[in-house]
């Protein structure tokens, strides 16, 4: 086994232990506290009465759902930045959520609320944008930075679209909307947790298909044609599963910024591997959404949703990045 | 008489009709007449001309100071940094305004314009300093790209944390949430006046050192050459758009793209010397924001929509034009 391998092996034991851990303590935390020993009794426990209520069904979803989607939105990320072949190419800068944001506003203030009808118009909504963007981006090649403020520009129209179809709503359409486009994991239970994970599950197993054809990009795309790879038939699969990862994600808990731009990139540094990690990457954005929310939900004085603590986070981490990369072009 | 001269007469003219529009036209449509004799005839108890003085007066003239402080901005931050696509809002000045306001109204207590104020100009002023220093780290000086993200990563961390504030504590931020809105409605004449002198010495300044950014914008080592004072001129730039934007973002709220589209179409119209960009600055971006006001109050009948808004909408167009041209970065 090589080093690289043998760190990477390391890095994601260390991560899967640290969500563990992080995971107990939020199963623990909150209005009704419980000790690490009170929770594996209720979780395991067939008659744990109303502590098993509690970690079973009011905090388990809430920490399922962080760490999965965490890692649905990490993947989805590993694979915009490995495309575009750009560490801010992720789907969350060029306009991807905001974009869903829009297609889901439409769909509520037109069709109504409905888990449904709001996730196909999220879905839509972000498959236009992203092919909007894409298209005003290209100009006889594509750039990472022409990209990236387009991405930027395209979210700012769209933020007035949002805003005028918001002023337009009825009150109640409207009040919904909002809390939704901030970005919240704290309204979706079972019901809609297990079908989202139904999905994303299928969405990972196809990921793992195609890492080998994304392997063989990140190398160009003459020596992935040299590989013997159709090179764009397999971009535009990896792209449309990417946009899918996301897509799932944002109909179910509204646009959550920034996970997807940090955590294939925490991952990178981690591991030390030359391509992106996609396990480290899912373990990492897996870890970061739960680490936001318990934040947004424990540590600030009144709860916030999960993605204004992320936006903070991921907007600091891109300063960082900015000032670490001050010596290489973008 | 030049070219540039007659072009700028019109400009006032064009100006003088959108104040006409923002005095006449709303909600409740008054005829140019009426409003002609709520301003000079003296009748002062219809309804019609208490509108006319309390809202869309005051309105009209926050809308025609905070447009030409933010393109008058905008221009020095482009010719500053030589980057066209800097704007006080891109760049997160005016998010570190909102912010700094933000802290004053809840952490603070402090409620008036008066108070606020100085918080607006610092938190402009922190911003812009620390937007251009992170901007400018690395060998190849500040690049525009590097200075963009940094502005917009710098906005989005502010305005996260403004927003979470203000979710906590609704009742504290009520005064911040219609401030924040960017929208000019109900703000009348106690939150424009103390600003005013302020963004008047901003745009003063900003005519001063039109001459040494003109000679900056060949190449620091040859303004020095040429006798500009490079380091100055920086510094009182610095001053100068913190002032108007912090100015403008006080009285307004935060308002972005105004000054990225300005000095643009200044430029476009008078070509690169930088006292008449200004001065085209001066007029044309109270128009923008004027005509942005107007079309908010319109598509939303009888509701509206805030100017903030309308003018992202109108301006973002114009970013994705500026990356798509060729020589983008030849300013």
């Amino acid at each position: 086994m090589s080093a690289v391998a043998q760190r990477e092996l390391v890095v994601c034991g260390a991560l899967a232990l640290a969500i563990v851990l992080l995971a107990v303590v939020a199963l623990g935390t909150g209005d009704y506290p419980l000790s690490v020993v009170e929770v594996a009794r209720a979780m395991f426990a067939t008659d744990g009465g109303f502590d098993t209520t509690i970690v079973l069904e009011w905090r388990l979803p809430r920490v399922l759902v962080a760490l999965v989607f965490g890692a649905a939105l990490a993947l989805s990320g590993a694979i915009f930045q490995s495309v575009t072949r750009n560490p801010l190419g992720s789907p969350d800068i060029i306009g991807f959520a905001t974009g869903s944001y829009t297609g889901a506003l439409i769909v509520l203030t037109l069709v109504g609320d409905s888990y449904v009808s709001t996730a196909v118009g999220a879905v839509g909504g972000g498959l236009v944008t992203a092919a909007v963007v894409y298209l005003l981006a290209y100009r006889r090649g594509m750039q990472g930075f022409r990209l990236i403020i387009v991405g930027i520009a395209v979210t700012a129209i769209l933020h007035s679209v949002n805003t005028w179809l918001l002023l337009r709503a009825q009150v109640e359409v409207a009040m919904a909307a909002s809390i939704w486009g901030a970005g919240s994991i704290s309204l979706v239970g079972w019901d809609e947790a297990l079908p989202a994970f139904a999905v994303l599950a299928v969405l990972a197993a196809t990921v793992i298909v195609l890492a080998r054809g994304m392997r063989q990009l990140e190398l160009g795309d003459d020596a992935a044609k040299a590989h013997g790879l159709r090179v764009e038939p397999a971009r535009l699969a990896l792209l449309v599963v990417g946009v899918a990862l996301i897509a799932v994600v944002t109909a179910s808990s509204g646009p959550i910024a920034f996970v997807a731009l940090a955590a294939p990139q925490i991952a990178t540094r981690l591991t030390k591997s030359a391509g992106l990690p996609l396990v480290a990457s899912a373990l990492t954005g897996a870890f970061l959404l739960l680490a936001a929310d318990f934040v947004a939900q424990h540590l600030l004085p009144s709860a916030v949703p999960v993605g204004m603590v992320t936006v903070v986070i991921g907007g600091l981490y891109l300063i960082g990045l900015l000032i670490g990369q001050a010596r290489k072009p973008l | 008489m030049s070219v540039r001269v007659v072009g700028l007469t019109v400009a006032v003219l064009l100006l003088a009709v959108t104040v006409a529009a923002s005095i006449a036209v709303g909600s409740r449509d008054i005829a140019l007449d009426v409003v002609w004799q709520a301003l000079f005839g003296g009748a002062a108890d219809s309804t019609d001309s208490i509108v006319v003085l309390d809202s869309r007066l005051p309105r009209t003239a926050i809308a025609i100071t905070a447009g030409l402080a933010l393109a008058v901005a905008g221009a020095l931050t482009q010719a500053v940094t030589r980057n066209p696509l800097a704007d006080p809002g891109i760049l997160g000045v005016t998010s570190g305004s909102a912010f700094a306001v933000a802290i004053a109204v809840g952490v603070l207590g402090i409620t008036t314009v008066q108070g606020y104020l100085w918080f607006a100009f610092g938190g402009a002023l922190v911003a812009t300093v620390v937007v251009y220093a992170i901007g400018s780290i690395g060998r190849e000086g500040t690049s525009p790209v590097r200075l963009t993200l940094t502005g917009v990563a710098l906005g989005a961390v502010l305005s996260g944390i403004v927003s979470a504030m203000l979710l906590a504590d609704p009742e504290g931020f009520a005064a911040m949430r219609a401030w924040e809105s960017g929208s000019l409605e109900g703000r009348g004449w106690a939150g424009f006046v103390p600003v005013v002198p302020f963004v008047v010495v901003g745009c003063v300044l900003a005519f001063v050192i039109s001459r040494s950014l003109n000679a900056i914008a060949l190449g620091d080592d040859l303004a020095a050459s040429l006798g500009a004072r490079v380091r100055v001129t920086r510094t009182l730039a610095i001053v100068a758009v913190s002032l108007l934007a912090g100015g403008a973002t006080a009285i307004a709220g935060p308002i972005a793209f105004v000054g990225l589209m300005i000095p643009h179409v200044a430029r476009w119209m008078v070509g690169p010397d930088q006292r008449w960009i200004v001065a085209y600055s001066l007029v044309l971006g109270p128009i923008l924001l004027l005509a942005a006001d107007v079309v908010g109050r319109v598509v939303l009948r009888p509701g509206e929509l805030p100017a903030g808004i309308v003018t992202a909408c109108i301006g973002a167009p114009v970013l994705i034009a500026l990356v798509r041209r060729q020589k983008a970065f030849g300013l």
